[in-house]
């Protein structure tokens, strides 16, 4: 299994390279890279069966689930090195990872077929941008293997930045708008910050447990619990505590957490395939299965927890709170999204992995079904994703219609949708985290049932815009308007498969038996699935929870809102134009961040340039140490003479040198 | 002066490397000009059957055989194992240069062969005068090689001035031989330890000899002060010959060093210490610095080999296991890189053209991507840039610098190596950046194509992978 393990990440790399580094035709570049990632994809599945199933070590004659692939160098103890850590955890990132990213594969060549629009006229990078397009989603799927297979901290970073790296270029790709380079600037610096939590909290590990491998450093966590450091004299802080949030910062960064979130809405200015793959179901949920996979260390630290805890509930609900007001179709699901993250971090700060990796899988389906959905209407729309000129799409769309209807049910958890599943563990958690006096887990268990209402109603007021109601489009459009071709609508309705039914089918497995054992620790008094009696009573059991009623009046409301009395809304808005208003202006994230952050490091960065960097280390050490060498060159050149008495000279003074130096008369 | 057939068989390589240059002297006379390439695969074949009889009588142990002349051991092994391995790629290298400027001739694979049985000769000394023998049978061939394009000016000033600055340094060695034959009453390098072990003679005649010996040796390195000949050889000779001086010789003097102050004179450690230290600096700095001012890449090249030189002493100077590994692991490294770069200034050489100046590199990316890329992995390699085979080299000696706790002496090698850089790099900046001059379409014959491409691509790998070479040269010792 080393073999099949070693193909399936390397694969995409392969295919990757194939269409981005050769001169291949568009067949050729989509051909290539969707066979590798199917293949790869079909490996983790068998490997899945395997090791999440059947319970077998995969690596040396079924004895390890480590296996390291090279080794770099070793530095004093520090072994450097490239391995897999492969158990039901990763297995199920793998699928989820390769199957979506396969999905998104071949959505694309429908959604890229006529790219050259996108680029001005003749340009070299337009030509090719079909090709390209290709080679990064195969590069980022390549990148996301190696973070998920990971058996130690610095290929975990390598992967995490190499995901970065990708996402960065994909958000720039039509890198001819202004807009979108601004963006990809915007995600890249935001998550430069996080990535700094990340890097130290990797040394703090480094410099307490003296190496980077997972499984030492979770063996020698429970030592190190009671070890308090001195970050600043006279405030004592746990190690643990102290690593968790490093770590967790770099998980703000990458799943989008207040106050790093600012970059995801943004992201939109991408290609929508990749924000499906990317920005919905896969990249952005790297901070999740982190935190999951260092749950040994999480475990230890009950103030990292409620940090997180907290963090977690303020994103869930009030990036819910800027879907209502959004008109961009794709900005809604992004603000969706985030407030999914969220929930997703919630259920880690309640100790409960195992339910926000469940919903972290669940969400990835359903999120870039939405996605490719919402990439659908685009397309159909001629590239429009204003929801004010849309509407009634329901008769042009059908295929769209029904699989986001599936994908906005499963989204805000309609009993028996996979996200009903997930997303009433999760509340069921917290609520006994709560119980157990966990701090915040109150303020988390009010914003999350809030939360489910606002969800219900973005998601809705969604799909009434875009699909019922009055048709808003110009005629032009309207004479064009016809479902996209199938190798668009056979990834939705693929995706709309696992949407439905994924959540009924792995609950018990996920939720309520050993699976994650060996790779999630949850400490005895954190458990809180204990009693499992069928899907059917877990749902019977929902439906007497606020949080299904909550949903149903989200519904209802959307309904009355924008199908009924569609004159309202505006009513409202010019009611409370305050809370409108700070809505639209996003709690002024962004103002502060460009005002302060950036105008500040701006000026900050002047003063550095013109004084440090340009007299002290350019005038006087670069160019001055230049000179100076420049200088003795010259000097030592001359001392070459090429007359052969002065070379032989120069031997007898060196030997006297020698002679006077050394040798004691 | 009996010796037994058992002897003879562990001569065997040598003995081989001998009998073919002499065939070849003969073939060279009576063949017509047309049959010329059977020199060539004369050549050839005698290295790949000298490294078949080396690598066939492989040992753990060492053996001295001939009457206490000759040793048999692992390094001896390893270092033929490289010298027939450059060897070999020299003249696949050569070939095309050569024969633009009737130079393909039988005397040079003769001489050439001569200089590998001096450096296999040297390689396996135990002996001052077997030591000797091999140094001299190197060094006139060497001359001779200089010499050979009758036609150059330059070439035969270049000659000129090694011979008689080699006849110098040889002077002095053998009065610093002659001096322990004084002291000791022996010649053999193993009984020479033995009576210093005994701590029973003046420490000042020791340290006296010392020096002479370490003069000769330095003088073969090219180590500062006693490196004023490498840059006026390095550019006056044809560029083929250039390419043979500059790798596989190192080796044999890497091995010369290793064989005068380890197996003979480690008791006096503490003096040649100091001695090593201070060429090492001078070397280093000198190198670095003078390499800047050069517009000519040969003299350039020549300038980098004596700091890379200064690199080698410092791991011999730590006067442990480990650091002669180091040292060993850097030569092998060096001698691959400088090949690697000297055929491809022999690659971008034609009839009537030498690619000598810096400039002749200008855009060549854009005449051949390929070459330009195999070039730029050499030169970020001799910089010392990872994942290069370089840095590790660097990374292996200056690890045991430090660990022998002269951290002042890793610093200054790395600042000197910081300034190196430049030199490396200006070349990749004009490969890449600047618009070729020369748009002559670059004409090269398929092998040599095919071994550039390996050895440069082989500097990558191994870099990927150091340890498989690394490890080869920490069984040595």
């Amino acid at each position: 299994m080393e073999l099949i393990c070693t193909l399936i990440v390397f694969l995409p790399l392969v295919g990757s390279i194939g269409a981005g580094l050769f001169d291949v035709t568009r067949k050729t570049a989509h051909r290539l890279t969707i066979v590798s990632v199917g293949t790869s994809f079909f490996l983790s599945a068998y490997i899945f069966k395997l090791v999440a199933l059947d319970g077998i070590l995969p690596f040396s004659n079924n004895s390890s689930n480590v296996l390291t692939l090279y080794q770099w160098m070793t530095l004093g103890k520090i072994n450097l090195e490239i391995g897999f850590l492969v158990d039901a955890l990763t297995a199920m990132m793998m699928v989820t990872v390769t199957f979506v990213s396969w999905m998104v594969h071949i959505y694309t060549i429908g959604y890229m077929k006529d790219d050259e629009h996108n680029w001005l006229n003749n340009s070299l990078a337009g030509k090719y941008s079909y090709q390209r397009f290709f080679s990064y989603i195969s590069l980022f799927t390549f990148s996301m293997l190696m973070l998920v297979m990971s058996n130690n901290f610095l290929q975990l970073f390598f992967g995490w930045e190499a995901v970065g790296l990708v996402s960065y270029l994909l958000i720039g790709f039509w890198l001819q708008r202004d807009t979108a380079v601004y963006a990809n600037l915007k995600a890249f610096l935001v998550n430069r910050v996080g990535d700094f939590g990340f890097l130290l909290g990797i040394a703090a590990v480094l410099m307490y447990f003296n190496t980077l491998d997972y499984k030492e450093v979770f063996l020698l966590a429970p030592s190190l619990e009671n070890l308090n450091i001195e970050i600043f004299p006279g405030s004592e802080w746990s190690a643990i505590t102290v690593i968790c949030i490093l770590l967790f910062i770099g998980a703000m960064g990458k799943s989008a957490q207040v106050p790093l979130h600012v970059w995801l809405p943004d992201s939109m200015e991408g290609p929508t395939p990749i924000s499906a793959l990317i920005h919905a179901a896969t990249m952005v949920t790297a901070g999740i299965f982190m935190v999951a996979r260092m749950s040994p260390l999480y475990e230890l630290s009950s103030t990292a927890l409620s940090f997180i805890l907290i963090i977690g509930a303020t994103t869930a609900l009030f990036m819910g709170f800027l879907g209502l007001v959004q008109h961009d179709i794709k900005r809604v699901v992004a603000y969706s999204t985030l407030s999914q993250l969220g929930y997703m971090t919630v259920a880690l700060g309640a100790s409960a992995y195992t339910a926000g990796v469940f919903h972290l899988m669940t969400h990835a389906f359903f999120k870039a079904l939405l996605f490719l959905g919402a990439g659908s209407v685009i397309i159909a729309m001629h590239h429009e994703q204003d929801m004010r000129k849309m509407g009634g799409l329901r008769k042009y769309l059908p295929i769209t219609y029904i699989t986001t209807l599936l994908g906005s049910l499963a989204l805000i958890g309609t009993p028996f949708f996979s996200g009903f599943f997930s997303k009433d563990a999760i509340i069921e958690v917290v609520h006994f985290a709560d119980t157990q006096g966990r701090f915040g887990a109150g303020f988390a268990y009010i914003a999350l049932l809030l939360g489910v209402f606002i969800t219900a109603l973005y998601s809705f007021r969604m799909f009434f815009l875009t699909f019922h109601g009055k048709e808003r489009m110009d005629e032009h459009t309207k004479e064009h308007l016809h479902e996209p071709p199938f190798v668009v609508t056979v990834p939705l309705v693929l995706l709309a498969i696992p949407s439905v039914f994924i959540g009924g089918l792995a609950l018990e497995t996920m939720l309520y038996s050993d699976f994650f054992k060996s790779s999630i620790y949850i400490m005895q008094e954190h458990q809180a699935f204990h009693d499992y009696h069928g899907v059917v009573s877990f749902v019977l059991h929902g439906l007497t929870q606020p949080p299904f009623w909550l949903a149903l009046a989200g519904v209802l409301t959307a309904y009355f809102l924008y199908i009924q009395w569609t004159e309202l809304p505006a009513l409202i808005q010019a009611r409370f134009s305050t809370i409108h208003s700070i809505l639209m202006d996003k709690y002024g994230f962004d103002r502060f961040n460009d005002w302060f952050i950036a105008g500040g490091a701006r000026k900050i960065g002047n003063v550095f340039s013109a004084i440090g960097d340009m007299k002290i280390i350019d005038g006087f050490f670069v160019n001055g140490t230049a000179n100076v060498v420049g200088v003795f060159s010259q000097i030592f050149r001359r001392m070459q003479t090429g007359l052969l008495y002065q070379y032989a000279f120069s031997m007898i003074i060196g030997l006297l040198v020698l002679l006077v130096w050394f040798v004691h008369f | 002066m009996n010796i037994p057939m058992s002897d003879l068989y562990v001569l065997l390589p040598e003995i081989f490397v001998l009998t073919m240059a002499c065939i070849i002297l003969i073939v060279a006379v009576y063949i017509p000009k047309q049959l010329m390439e059977l020199n060539y695969h004369l050549a050839q074949v005698t290295v790949i059957g000298a490294a078949i009889l080396t690598l066939t009588n492989l040992t753990e142990s060492s053996s001295i055989v001939m009457n206490n002349m000759f040793i048999h051991d692992p390094m001896s092994i390893l270092l033929k194992a490289f010298i027939y391995l450059i060897t070999f790629t020299v003249f696949l290298y050569s070939r095309q240069y050569l024969r633009a400027r009737d130079l393909y001739k039988g005397e040079y694979f003769v001489l050439s062969l001569t200089a590998l049985l001096g450096m296999q000769i040297m390689v396996s000394a135990a002996h001052f005068l077997s030591l000797y023998l091999g140094l001299e049978l190197l060094s006139l061939s060497l001359y001779a090689m200089v010499a050979m394009w009758r036609d150059s000016k330059q070439a035969s000033e270049a000659a000129m001035k090694y011979f008689v600055l080699g006849a110098l340094a040889s002077g002095m060695l053998l009065y610093g031989m002659s001096m322990f034959y004084g002291i000791t009453g022996t010649l053999e390098l193993q009984k020479i330890s033995e009576v210093i072990a005994t701590g029973k003679i003046e420490n000042t005649l020791l340290a006296f000899s010392l020096v002479f010996i370490m003069v000769g040796v330095a003088f073969k390195l090219g180590a500062v002060p006693f490196h004023m000949w490498v840059p006026d050889v390095y550019q006056g000779a044809p560029t083929a010959m250039t390419l043979f001086i500059s790798a596989a010789p190192k080796l044999a003097a890497f091995a010369m060093l290793m064989r005068l102050l380890v197996d003979g004179l480690q008791g006096l450690h503490t003096d040649w210490q100091g001695m090593l230290m201070i060429m090492a600096i001078l070397s280093m700095g000198l190198g670095n610095i003078v390499a800047i001012a050069q517009t000519n890449i040969k003299r350039m090249l020549a300038y980098s080999t004596i700091s890379h030189i200064g690199f080698l002493l410092l791991g011999v100077l730590t006067a442990t296991k480990e650091g002669y590994s180091a040292s060993m692991f850097y030569t092998i490294v060096y001698a691959l890189m400088s090949m690697g770069s000297f055929g491809m200034i022999l690659l971008l050489s034609r009839a009537g053209f030498e690619a000598e100046n810096i400039d002749d590199f200008k855009g060549l990316n854009e005449r051949s991507p390929w070459y330009a890329f195999i070039m730029m992995i050499l030169m970020l390699s001799m910089a010392g840039v990872p994942p290069m085979l370089g840095f590790w080299a660097k990374w292996s000696v200056l690890n045991q610098v430090v660990a022998s706790g002269f951290v002042w002496l890793a610093v200054v090698a790395v600042l000197f190596s910081v300034i190196g850089a430049f030199f490396y790099l200006r070349i990749i900046r004009l490969m890449y950046v600047d618009k070729p001059e020369d748009l002559t379409k670059i004409v090269v014959a398929a092998d040599m194509r095919i071994a550039i491409s390996i050895n440069g691509l082989g500097i990558l790998a191994l870099g990927l992978f150091p340890q498989i070479l690394f490890q080869l040269c920490m069984n040595v010792f």
